[in-house]
């Protein structure tokens, strides 16, 4: 009998392709295990293109999103936390290891011969009671502000403790509520801009009100503009071509061409006239402004900053209240942005353009300050986590204590669900349980405590009704969260939760892996 | 390999390059045949029904997909063999002609081969087994009409539709919330069916899938969902009592098809070149805002200036959207699509009253929801998951249950399911196989066995004994005169398919026999392979 497939396609059956799935998907767990909570380590990045830059985190997502693999599990896994990072910001760890210990659960009980399609019908009663034990805790502060804002420094602070900000986390964690609570509820983190300038440490970095435009000042414009009228515009102020399909510059002689040239000039000459007859003493474009538009403006006064990435455009169009304009024939109906001052002002050694006293107070400026490059990036998704994190707890109040504690509650009702439950399922549920227990023994794991000794401790607390007790990472030993505000949002647990077990649920299912010849490049010869 | 020599010994050349060439010919072709079909069949038995098992496949550019849909397995499966590709065929027509019973239609053909190949070892003629097959089909045909209920329906009780759609989506990873899922999707095939002409055009269901959420928070929108959003940022957010102006002219000078120069050679032409210029997107902006348009829809892209202007002129815009959609925004709002501004006219807008754009978790990903259309004859599922291979997977169960509720809708016949109608036809083939004189009859028999195997491998993917099982469903068929006896998966306790509301469609069923038994007449009648061998 022939083959049925393509040469070099492959194909792993039954037990076989169960097998490559749960150590692809162990494998990546274990992967990133290691940075789990306030004592996790880094990993290293290198990549393999040109200059091999390197990159130190312990960001979850960024080190999945930067492997190369093969394992079709292990991509399942690698997509859940991308989603997790999208989603909620933060847990892009937790959902990993979360998932690869079901796995490994999973694996022992289809060892002793149970079906796989029980254990996910049990993984699923689970994941609803270990759901429901959770909504049951959960606190919500929202009618009281004072003690919400104390929440969402209490999240901010968990989440950055386990990140290279931990040192001065209550610093960032004052900037990062600050920033999030000028949103006013939006989600939209585009309107925080973080700019990052190494140099000087860590705590010299500050949130700015105003907004702060990576850009230099032209030569001979002013530095210094109070009561600033913005036009934010996105035009062409090198050579405006004409746009006609199939215009083209035919002349006979060279005095044409100088006429013509002068025609441009005039031209752009209008153009400036036209957009400094706006009444404004400064002029933010998207794109290039060349020489002689630029000399116009500065003769005219008015501040003049070029090649404003779109980014920027948009935010500052956002912060200023200005509109962004293209066209500049009805000065009278384009809305100007406002702001009080603007100056040049130096961070480093780099001259940066400050605007201050904006009219929406929605935006604002994060300056990250730090040793290296590398310190720098990491502590911008770092900040990152905590905002995403920060934004979405302000729409979804309900906020849980951390360090272990959402995870010890869930197990304790997951094992009360399984003495409850008649049959096979009870096993599987029972592993869930289990699974849950995990993720406090890695955190206690990671910090080199005894997590045996801890974890026997918190279950014996949590046994109590109404307990507080989680991991106490810095002295060691079983410790009351509210005391020691440790907490996490709720928003984040609950996606950790089901993310896992459904990706957990998926690899479950499968029973067979064909996997394609890998496509062939073309030999260039 | 048989060859013809002259009386010097040479061969006569009969296939050019014939060293090179392997060649199977008689039994042993069919053998060949028969086996590779019966591979690809155990492949899929194990995906079958409720409780069936799902299915790794790696593209060849490395990409991962996660299903348990018999046609897109066998789709992506990078098959060689020339009679896999066959059984590859069968299960892609299933799909294109009703959508479901992809898998089974596959289990089946396998079974039928099975058969086929001990038939073959006892010396019986293909051919004669072949016709035995058809006859035995139309026989299993003809039952299938007999055994088939009719239930009522209308646009208020829609109870049994969902049922149906239930029992589609069960076999697959979405059945954790089979419910909401089949009650979306029997709500989309209604918004858009014709319910008098019992047609339904499933062009106007438009699925979209964004990675995020859970697969709870799909929803069904009365209305169109764009994965773009406005044009300029500052432009509103919400819309309401739009009216759309559908275009496929881009914001932009017009390029003339004729290749054409224009040639500047003085200041004056520059000069009156440049008003034209700016006249153009003034015009053209003028023109939206003078027919009533409040929202402009367009193909194609805007130069800057024009979108500034179209701000300017509080006209929120969308731009780069494709030709599907836009099409399905002309049909839910009652609008046309215009291919040139001097043809907007008033009437030709659409209407909707509501567009909105609606951001999603941490990126900057924004989509645009227009509702409340004039004409809600085209809808949007919107589908959430936890990865993109869960939203593909349920891209793909939804798309079956919305093919069975569009089924239901052209013929509301249904036979029950969890094998019942197998064993039925069955025992009904058996029956009549006696009647038939001559070697058919062994192959009728064979057929009636190999209906046995599709009950029989749910069965077995339920964990439950298969041969026991299946022998005390038939028994238990004979003894109460009853063919809605089935295998029960779920493990409820009761046989009966009525009381489980286990129901599959009669045309699904009715073409799985007739395609299954057709593919394997033809895999039967080749005696002779002849392949390039490998070098």
């Amino acid at each position: 009998t022939g083959s049925l497939f393509k040469d070099e396609a492959t194909e792993e059956k039954g037990e076989r392709a169960r097998m490559a799935s749960f150590i692809g998907a162990m494998a990546i767990a274990d992967l990133v295990k290691t940075t789990l909570g306030p004592k996790g380590m880094d990993k290293i990045l290198q990549s393999t293109g040109r200059g091999h830059s390197v990159t130190v985190t312990n960001d979850g997502a960024t080190i999945l999103k930067s492997l190369h693999i093969d394992n079709p599990a292990a991509k399942v896994l690698v997509d859940i936390s991308k989603v997790q990072d999208d989603e909620v910001g933060d847990g892009t760890t937790s959902v990993v290891v979360l998932a690869g210990e079901l796995l490994r659960e999973a694996e022992k009980l289809v060892n002793v011969k149970i079906h796989p399609m029980t254990i996910i019908s049990g993984y699923r009663m689970a994941a609803e009671c270990a759901r429901n034990a959770l909504l049951e805790k959960v606190v919500d502060n929202k009618l009281d502000a004072e003690k919400f804002k104390d929440d969402l420094m209490k999240i901010a602070m968990t989440t950055l403790s386990s990140k290279i900000l931990s040192q001065d986390k209550e610093h960032f964690a004052k900037l990062a509520v600050d920033a999030v609570m000028r949103l006013k509820g939006s989600t939209n983190l585009e309107s925080i801009q973080i700019i990052k300038k190494p140099g000087g440490s860590l705590t010299d970095s500050f949130l700015d009100e105003g907004f702060i435009l990576d850009k230099k000042i032209g030569v001979g414009q002013p530095k210094r503009i109070e009561n600033a009228k913005i036009l934010v515009a996105n035009t062409a102020m090198d050579t405006d071509k004409v746009k006609i399909y199939g215009a083209r510059v035919r002349v006979d002689s060279m005095a044409k061409v100088a006429e013509i040239e002068v025609a441009e000039k005039e031209k752009m000459r209008e153009k400036v006239q036209k957009i400094i007859n706006h009444g404004i003493n400064c002029f933010v474009n998207r794109q290039l402004i060349y020489n002689f538009p630029e000399e116009l403006f500065a003769d005219a006064g008015v501040l003049a900053i070029e090649h404003a990435d779109f980014d920027g455009i948009e935010r500052l169009g956002l912060v200023t209240g200005g509109e962004i304009a293209s066209t500049f024939d009805n000065p009278e109906s384009v809305k100007l942005g406002h702001c009080k001052l603007i100056e040049e002002i130096m961070i480093g050694e780099d001259k940066l353009i400050h605007f201050s006293g904006v009219a929406m107070g929605q935006a604002c400026t994060i300056v990250l300050r730090g040793a290296s490059p590398h310190m720098l990036d990491e502590a911008e998704r770092s900040l990152h986590d905590a905002l995403c994190v920060l934004s979405q707890t302000v729409n979804d109040s309900r906020v849980l204590f951390g360090g272990g504690w959402p995870e010890m509650v869930m197990a304790k009702a997951v094992d009360e669900l399984a003495r409850k439950t008649p049959g096979k399922r009870s096993h599987a549920i029972e592993a869930f349980s289990r699974a849950l227990i995990a993720i406090p023994t890695t955190i206690a794991d990671n910090a080199g405590l005894d997590s045996a000794e801890l974890i026997a401790q918190l279950r014996a607390e949590h046994h109590k009704e109404g307990s507080t007790a989680g991991i106490d990472v810095i002295s060691g030993s079983v410790g009351d969260m509210s005391e020691l505000g440790i907490s996490e949002a709720f928003k984040v647990k609950q996606a950790v939760l089901l993310s896992a077990t459904e990706a957990a649920e998926m690899i479950l299912r499968v029973d067979e892996i064909i996997t394609c010849a890998p496509r062939r490049r073309e030999d260039r010869m | 390999m048989a060859l013809a020599f002259d009386e010097f010994g040479r061969p006569f050349i009969i296939i050019r390059e014939q060293e090179q060439k392997s060649r199977l010919r008689g039994l042993d072709a069919q053998k060949t045949n028969i086996s590779a079909g019966k591979a690809v069949a155990r492949i899929l038995r194990t995906s079958l029904g409720p409780k069936g098992m799902d299915k790794i496949l790696q593209s060849p550019d490395g990409d991962v997909t996660i299903t348990n849909d018999g046609a897109t397995i066998l789709e992506q499966m990078d098959v060689d063999n020339q009679i896999a590709k066959l059984m590859v065929e069968l299960s892609r027509s299933q799909d294109y002609e009703i959508g479901d019973g992809t898998t089974g239609v596959v289990v089946m053909a396998g079974a039928l081969l099975e058969q086929a190949e001990k038939l073959l070892e006892r010396g019986i003629h293909p051919i004669r087994i072949a016709e035995g097959y058809e006859l035995a089909s139309r026989i299993a045909f003809e039952h299938l009409e007999r055994i088939s209920h009719k239930f009522e329906f209308d646009g208020t009780n829609i109870e049994d539709l969902i049922q149906t759609c239930m029992t589609t989506l069960s076999s697959k990873i979405v059945n954790r919330c089979k419910r909401s899922m089949a009650e979306i999707a029997v709500k989309a095939v209604l918004a858009v069916a014709d319910l008098e002409r019992k047609d339904v055009n499933l062009d106007l269901i438009k699925v979209e899938g964004k990675v995020g959420g859970k697969l709870e928070d799909t929803e069904l929108i009365y209305g169109i969902l764009v994965d773009k959003d406005m044009s300029h940022p500052q432009m509103p957010k919400q819309i309401e009592d739009a009216k759309i102006a559908i275009l496929t002219c881009p914001f932009e000078p017009p390029k003339p098809k004729t290749k054409h120069k224009v040639d500047i050679d003085s200041v004056e032409k520059f000069q009156t070149l440049r008003e034209q210029e700016q006249k153009y997107f003034d015009d053209m902006v003028k023109k939206c805002k003078d027919v009533g348009a409040t929202l402009v829809i367009c193909q194609w892209g805007f130069d800057d200036e024009a979108n500034h202007l179209l701000m300017h002129r509080n006209l929120p815009a969308v731009r780069w959207v494709g030709g599907v959609e836009l099409e399905l925004i002309a049909i839910a709002t009652g609008g046309r699509i215009v291919p040139r501004f001097q043809e907007l006219t008033p009437e030709k807008l659409g209407k909707a009253g509501l567009v909105r754009e609606k951001a999603f978790g941490t990126t900057k990903d924004r989509m645009i929801y227009i509702e409340h259309c004039a004409n809600s004859r085209a809808v949007t599922i919107f589908i959430r998951g936890g990865n993109k291979m869960m939203i593909e997977e349920t891209k793909r169960s939804l798309h079956d249950a919305l093919c069975v509720a569009r089924n239901l809708i052209r013929n509301n016949s249904i036979v029950y399911g969890g094998g019942s109608a197998e064993i039925s036809c069955s025992l009904a083939v058996e029956a009549a196989a006696d009647k038939y004189p001559g070697v058919e009859q062994y192959a009728i028999r064979a057929f009636a066995d190999a209906l046995d195997a599709i009950p029989m491998a749910l069965a077995e993917n339920s964990g439950l004994q298969p041969i026991e099982t299946l022998s005390a469903v038939k028994s238990q068929q004979i003894k109460e005169n009853n063919p809605c006896c089935g295998i029960d998966c779920n493990d409820v306790g009761t046989n009966d398919m009525r009381e489980q509301n286990v129901f599959e469609t009669l045309i699904g069923k009715q073409q799985q026999i007739l395609l299954s038994t057709q593919v394997v007449k033809m895999i039967l009648k080749i005696d002779d392979v002849i392949s390039p061998s490998e070098y």
